[in-house]
């Protein structure tokens, strides 16, 4: 799976596309994992921008709820944000909206998790 | 072929509290205010049509039973739970009490699904014969240990029916009550046992106290085929989603949205959510099966999968 990236000061959003489910939940995981690797106390935070994604399985939330747990583990933060309207239901539903923290849009994450990152996303 | 439950509650029995019937009819009353509602034919019509069912009824708190009506004269059951007892007794009220034939499936023999056999009467009766199939070696110790002293004061041995055993081997069929039956190893703690049951082209497929690993492609694809084409998957779905993927990850439950997921797959016809979390008031099981169904909706494809939520006395004709 194509995994957009873009730096905003010590944040990195990250944009996946598409659908994330049986078919391509490992690309994904395999994607992330560079990026997660970064993340740690002091250090990167992460949000996932999940726009561009228009369907996720369980598998995928899996995907997502084990980079939360890999993140926590390093001191890190990771958040998602930006979900399509199904993909905000499936979170509900699920009840991933509990565990993950989960923000309306990109810039809410950013400013949640870093004020240089939000700064630096707004001067972009 | 019809399918009845006589107990739907996962983990442990439970009962309605005070507070919660008089919720009920609190609510109940305010929506039957100016309704004139005055004779009981009126009411009844008015609980029937007009009440939430998490007004109306009870999802109800027996652990795990359900039977399968075929078109021979046996009785068939999956699991021995709380909700057997209320199958005995129903059925000596309206059946007598002896000549009746019983076979038994079991998933696995953990507490909740055992723990209706001491109380199931047509087993005290001579007369009656009771097969109790399964794929666990421990079959016939788990119901003659609980029915003894010190956890039972009355023994096995009192017991008059004429009761065996027969251990089933998982992925090979059996001819069983004019059934076509295999059973699949679920993942669980201790194991257990998911059933395939086929009779004149139905298929009811009874996979309870089951989790499902979604990042084990191969072991959810073989869960797939197992589902095929079902009539009737009634599918634990004790925990959420989150849950069952993060704090209570091992702890053996599946949760509606893979139930979804893989009755989608499977393109099976009816999706039944059971093995109810205890905790959850009836309400909180209401709002699950609309979610659900909300779930089904936004994520289906050419096939339609009908979702239900089963309770105590529920009873879907396939």
């Amino acid at each position: 799976m194509e995994l957009a990236a873009k730096r905003f000061a010590d944040t990195v959003a990250l944009f996946p596309a598409g659908r994330i489910d049986h078919a391509t939940a490992d690309s994904f995981k395999a994607a992330l994992a560079p990026h997660l690797a970064a993340v740690a106390a002091g250090r990167d935070r992460a949000v996932i921008d999940l726009a561009g994604v228009e369907y996720i399985s369980s598998v995928g939330l899996r995907v997502l709820i084990l980079a939360s747990k890999q993140v926590k583990a390093q001191g890190g933060a990771l958040a998602v944000a930006d979900l399509q309207p199904v993909v905000r239901e499936i979170f509900e539903i699920s009840r991933f909206n509990l565990v993950l923290e989960v923000f309306p849009t990109l810039r809410e994450a950013l400013a949640k998790l870093s004020p240089a990152a939000l700064a630096a996303f707004e001067s972009a | 072929m019809r399918v009845r439950f006589w107990g739907t509650r996962g983990s442990i029995p439970v009962a309605m509290t005070s507070a919660e019937v008089q919720r009920k009819l609190v609510t109940a009353l305010v929506a039957a205010a100016g309704r004139g509602l005055d004779t009981a034919g009126k009411a009844r019509a008015f609980v029937e049509n007009e009440l939430e069912f998490s007004v109306s009824h009870t999802f109800g708190g027996n652990s795990s039973c359900v039977q399968l009506e075929t078109d021979g004269p046996d009785y068939v059951l999956c699991d021995l739970g709380s909700g057997a007892r209320a199958f005995g007794h129903s059925l000596l009220a309206t059946r007598g009490p002896s000549g009746h034939r019983f076979h038994v499936f079991m998933s696995h023999l953990h507490w909740d699904h055992i723990m209706g056999f001491p109380f199931f009467m047509p087993a005290y009766l001579p007369g009656n014969h009771v097969t109790i199939y399964g794929c666990h070696d421990t079959l016939e110790e788990a119901f003659r240990r609980q029915n003894r002293a010190p956890s039972f004061p009355v023994d096995f041995s009192r017991m008059e029916a004429r009761i065996e055993f027969v251990r089933l081997e998982p992925e090979r069929s059996y001819d069983i009550a004019g059934l076509r039956v295999r059973a699949k190893l679920q993942h669980h703690g201790g194991d257990s046992y998911g059933y395939r049951l086929e009779q004149r082209g139905k298929v009811v497929v009874y996979s309870t106290d089951s989790e499902h690993k979604q990042d084990e492609p191969e072991a959810v694809k073989a869960f797939v085929e197992f589902f095929r084409d079902a009539d009737l998957v009634i599918f634990d779905a004790q925990y959420s989603l989150a849950d069952a993927v993060s704090v209570k990850e091992d702890w053996g439950h599946s949760s509606n949205v893979v139930g979804v997921e893989m009755c989608q797959l499977a393109r099976a016809r009816r999706l039944c959510l059971y093995h109810h979390e205890p905790i959850f008031d009836d309400e909180r099981i209401a709002r699950l099966l609309a979610e659900t169904r909300r779930l089904e909706e936004i994520t289906r494809g050419d096939h339609r999968v009908e979702v239900w939520a089963a309770y105590d006395g529920l009873e879907i004709a396939l």
